[in-house]
This record gives C-alpha cells, structure tokens and sequence, in this order.
C-alpha cells in the first residue's frame, strides 16, 4: 500500500472552492484549520467569515461559523466572544473588509483587546467585486477604479495595517506573513498557531496579515503572481512579528 | 410581595430586560436614551453579564448578532439616527434568524433633527429601513410599566421567533418617572447549556463535527434564497395573526374616532375626556403593535362616526395604515406635531371639534 504524501486535513471539508487558479486564500484557509486540529480545538473554535471571495468559507472550514456583513466581522467576534469567553473565536477578513469598509472594527477590537484572532488577506485587491483598488493597492498597481496605476494624488499612499494596528495597547500579537513559499507558508503555520496561543492565554488581541495572491485580478499568471508578491508587495510590506507579548518587535 | 419603584423610563426598561434574561449589552450615546447603556454598564457585570460600548451603533448592531448567534440573550438600543445606521443589521438579523431585542427612544428628524420627543421614524420601523424582504414586530408602549412589560416580553418572543423584536418608545417615555410594578427574574441559560435549548446557535460543535452549525445570510442560488425568504414569510404570516394587539376605548358610539401611539395615545386620552366634557363622544383606537398594525379594530367604527383622525408626532407616517384600516369608510384627517412639538390634550381636543364640525358633525 502506498501513503499518502498530502492529506486534506481534518478541518477542511472536501468541497469545491469558488477560488481562481493561483489564489492562495486555501493556503490560509488549510493553515488555521490544521493549526486547530493540531492544538485539538476544531471543536471549540467559531469562526467568523467576511465579505468577499472567501464569503464561503464555511463550506470549507469545518467548525462552527457564520457569515459576517461587510467589515463588521471584529464586531460580530466581541460579542460572540463575550457569550463563549472559554473558546476560541476568529475573523478571516480581506484587505477592502478589514482596511476600509471595516476599519473602524478593527481599530476598536484591538483597541479593546479583544480576546479574538483577526487573520487579514492581503491581496491588495477587491477580488470579489471584479478587482477595484482597495486601501492596500501599491502605488502604479492597476485596477479597475484605477486603470492607470494608483496615484498618491488621487487615492493616497496604500495603508499598512499591521504596523497601524501595533501602536495599540490592546493588540499585544501582530504578525505580517506571506504565503508565496514553502518556507514562508511554514512561518505563516508557525504565526497562526502563536496568535491563537495568545488569545488561549487570554492575553488580548491578535492579528496575522497574510501577504496574499490575486493572479485574475492581477492579470498575472499563477507563478507570476508568486514574483510580483516577492518583488512588489514584500518591499513595501515588510514581513516580521510586529507586536509580541515578549516585546521582541521586529 | 412586589412593590412599585419610581424609576426614569430608561432605566426601567434597562432593568425590565435584566429580569427578562439579558446579559448582553452593547450601545453607543445618542440623546434621549443615554440612561440605558448607563445603567446597563454597572448593572449587567453585577448579574454576570457584559456590556460594551460600542464604537458606532453599526458596530453595535453587529455585535448583537455575535452574541445572538451564539446563543445569547441580547438588549441594544439606541435613537432615531443611531436607529438609521442599525437598519442593515436588522435586515441581517432577520435574513440569519437571530434574535435580539431592540428599542428605540425616538426623537426627530431628518437628519441629525433634534433631540426632542417624535414619532417620525414610523414607517422606518414598521416597513423596514434596511434591504430585502423581512419584517420586524414592532410594539410601542404608552406608559413605563407597559414598556416594562413589553420588553420583558419580547426577550422571551424574540428567542421563540428567531427574530428580531422592536419597542418604540419616544423620548416623553425614556426621560419621564412613574411607579413600575418590576416583573420577577428569568432564569438565565448557562452558557454551557445554551446547544440544548438553542440547538442552531454557534458555540462550537464540541466532539461530534456531524453537529457543527452555521448561522448564514448569503445564499447564492436565487431558489435556494426564494425558499429561505418564502420560509421566513411563514414565520412572519403566523406573527401577523398572533401579535396584534391594541387598545380601543368608546369606538363602537363615536362621534369620532382618534387613533394614536405612544405617548400621543396618553395626550389623546386626556383630550377625549375634554370633548366628552363638552358633548362631544370621541374613541380611541391605540396600536400596541406597529406591525403588524391592528388593521381589525377599525372595523369596529359604526356609521356614528362622521371621522377618523391620526394623531401623531410626525407629518402623517401612521396615517396610511389608518387609512388602511378604515378603507375609505370615513374620511381621515390629521392632527399632527413635529419637530419635537408635543401636542397638549386641549390642543387635540380643539383640532378635533374642528374637523368634526368640517367633516358635517356638529
Ligand atoms: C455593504 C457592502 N458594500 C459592498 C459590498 C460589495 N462587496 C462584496 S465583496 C467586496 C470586496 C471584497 O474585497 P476584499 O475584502 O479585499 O476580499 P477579496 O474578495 O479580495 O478576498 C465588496 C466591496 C457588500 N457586499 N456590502
């Protein structure tokens, strides 16, 4: 009998995903799934989802979990978090739900310090919506509402949410990560399993930026996008443990 | 035995939703019903249970859905243009089946309006200000203990639902004292529990992931969202027969029949006794229930009657559902006040004469 070299793993459900070729939203969505089977808390866990292309998840990610209105997704967790203090509760937000629509929620969650996991896509796109420019949209990047290139002029300079998000006492785990490498997913792995060791401590808030892909709305090919990641969105989004509860920001 | 307590509107209902078996709060201050996150604020951690204040009523409104779909037994409240940024959670709420109790205190608008006592947010509560086809039951008190009673009730109602539940009260009932018989204290569902009463709420699925719930509101096939939506009509068909409720007093053998809400029906109680005072016979129908409204009562204006008036705190948002229910059996008139002017009991009774003397009465 052969054996499987790569297994689905117990938090994700066989079913089909709407994602496109290349996007790395499963990337994320296997890591916090294998994170909890590996810590033994599938069963503790209630995720909250977003708006967006990952506005499905659920399907997936096999925990108790609802769907959240556009941004308010930090909000719907403060509550459910005050009902089940002793669980596990997450966010799984993109960049145009947590960075614009939803800022305020996250700002104040944080501020709070609340005792939840944000984990923030990056993509630095609205993919769901057809590839508008979202407040992370490089400068030059092209999108639909910005078809020759963002301008600081026009739009202003892309916002860097993790590093935001730092200056606040609450948010005591901030980790940028990026997914466009074996290594760099295993330290993403590695990242996810201590933001929710933070929040099992009940230390406070916590947050991982997954520095993700959008080859359709990039108009790039799937291995392409993985350069432009590296070349494009790492300079301007460096990766590193912004805040920890050992202080050691990087 | 149970003793009456003068206590201010607000926080009589705060405590009225303690006792009904709230432990989940989240407000943000808006004028006239500061009083209630107030009061919740030290009194909910006294009962075990928790409050935030909330960064903006949107926040608010979502994290009551948290907390509902998670099982617990949630209060938010707010006024008229908090009210307004609530509205696409309470479309939310409806589309998710979670419950949560609502009130408003409202004031006046448009806009950020004034901070004075109205009824103009009417058609906002009872025909939905935010997307889709959903509904909302919506009462409306005209006194503190009624309120008491009524968010009581609707802690309970909201859960047997899977709804939302909405009290209007005006800003007159949130800042006035009066005496208030306080009902006994529900037991409270532990948290620990909560899958055994509530089997759909989120709480983890615990060993078995065959029992993991889901709390949605997407729905990406249009027949999958025509059954959800035609699935929630039932519940809202069997509310609409069961939840009517209302106050007719002297309809049956009126010269003319004034309907009011709220505070307004108070004010028009005192001015019928004016009229009768002077000859005049005029009844009351009040609508406890916005909506459904209590269409049915007006059935009960016999051919005595020459008119039927609206009273209300606002240009005329009931009169349609007046208009509904008499069904151009009589004419309708209006006697109105906006703005935050709070007509007085003379000031009605007066108008009245005067309609009925232009309607062909006396
Ligand atoms: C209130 C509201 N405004 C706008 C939308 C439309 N909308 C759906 S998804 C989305 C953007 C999602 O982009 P992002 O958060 O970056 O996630 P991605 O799709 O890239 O994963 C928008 C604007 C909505 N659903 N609700």
């Amino acid at each position: 009998m052969k054996q499987p070299v790569f297994e689905l793993t117990k938090g994700m459900l066989p079913v089909e995903t709407i994602y496109c070729p290349g996007c790395t939203h499963g990337i994320s969505h296997r890591l916090i799934m294998e994170v909890l089977d590996e810590m033994g808390l599938l069963g503790s866990t209630i995720g909250c989802g977003s708006i967006g292309c990952s506005v499905l998840a659920h399907r997936q990610m096999n925990i108790d979990m609802l769907e959240s209105p556009h941004g308010r997704a930090p909000a719907v967790a403060s509550g459910i978090k005050r009902v089940h203090p002793d669980k596990l509760v997450f966010t799984y937000q993109g960049d145009g739900d947590l960075a614009s629509i939803g800022i305020a929620e996250i700002i104040h969650a944080a501020a709070r310090g609340e005792k939840i996991t944000a984990f923030f896509v990056n993509n630095a796109i609205y993919g769901m919506t057809g590839g508008q420019m979202a407040p992370t949209t490089l400068i030059g990047q092209k999108a639909t509402t910005c078809v020759t290139g963002r301008t600081v002029e026009q739009a202003g300079a892309p916002m860097r949410i993790s590093e935001l998000l730092s200056s606040l006492d609450g948010a005591v785990y901030i980790e940028r990560v990026a997914l466009n490498s074996p290594a760099n997913v295993n330290k993403a792995k590695k990242a996810v399993r201590r933001a929710f060791e933070v929040q099992e401590q009940g230390l406070g808030f916590s947050m991982v930026e997954f520095i993700s892909t959008c080859p359709t709305h990039w108009g790039v090919s799937p291995v392409q996008a993985l350069d432009h990641l590296k070349e494009k969105m790492l300079p301007y989004y460096p990766l590193g443990v912004y805040k920890s509860p050992e202080g050691g920001e990087q | 035995m149970n003793k009456k307590v003068l206590m201010k509107g607000n926080e009589a209902f705060s405590e009225a939703a303690i006792r009904g078996g709230c432990r989940y709060y989240f407000g943000y201050p808006i004028t006239p019903q500061n009083e209630i996150p107030e009061y919740m604020s030290h009194q909910l951690p006294k009962v075990g249970g928790h409050f935030i204040q909330a960064e903006s009523e949107l926040a608010a409104v979502y994290m009551a859905y948290g907390a509902g779909a998670a099982g617990g037994r949630v209060f938010i409240t707010s006024s008229s243009p908090g009210i307004a940024l609530m509205q696409e959670g309470f479309s939310f709420l409806c589309s998710a089946e979670v419950p949560t109790v609502c009130l408003t205190v409202s004031r006046c608008g448009p806009g950020i309006g004034g901070i004075q006592p109205g009824q103009a947010d009417y058609l906002q509560a009872t025909r939905g200000g935010g997307n889709g086809d959903y509904k909302i039951p919506v009462f409306a008190p005209e006194n503190l203990q009624e309120g008491v009673d009524l968010v009581y009730e609707a802690m309970e109602l909201s859960d047997e639902l899977r709804n939302p539940i909405f009290i209007f009260a005006d800003g007159l009932l949130g800042q006035m004292m009066e005496p208030v018989l306080l009902p006994e204290s529900r037991e409270v569902i532990c948290p620990s529990n909560i899958r055994t009463q509530k089997p759909w709420a989120l709480t983890g699925y615990g060993a078995d992931d065959s029992q993991r719930n889901r709390v949605l509101s997407l729905r990406m096939y249009p027949e999958e969202l025509e059954q959800h939506v035609e699935k929630l009509f039932k519940k809202y068909d069997k509310a609409e027969k069961e939840l009517v409720r209302y106050e007719a007093i002297g309809v049956e053998d009126a010269d003319v029949v004034i309907a009011a809400f709220g505070s307004v029906a108070r004010i028009a109680k005192e001015a019928i006794e004016i009229l009768a005072a002077q000859n005049i016979k005029a009844g009351l129908i009040r609508p406890i229930s916005l909506w459904p409204y209590p269409y049915e009562a007006f059935d009960m204006i016999t051919d005595k009657t020459k008119v039927v008036i609206s009273a209300e705190m606002s240009m005329g948002q009931m009169m349609q559902d007046v208009k509904l229910g008499v069904r151009d059996r009589f004419p309708v008139r209006l006697i109105n006040r906006t703005g935050g002017m709070i007509p007085t009991s003379i000031e009605i009774a007066e108008r009245t004469k005067k309609i009925l003397e232009e309607t062909g009465g006396q």
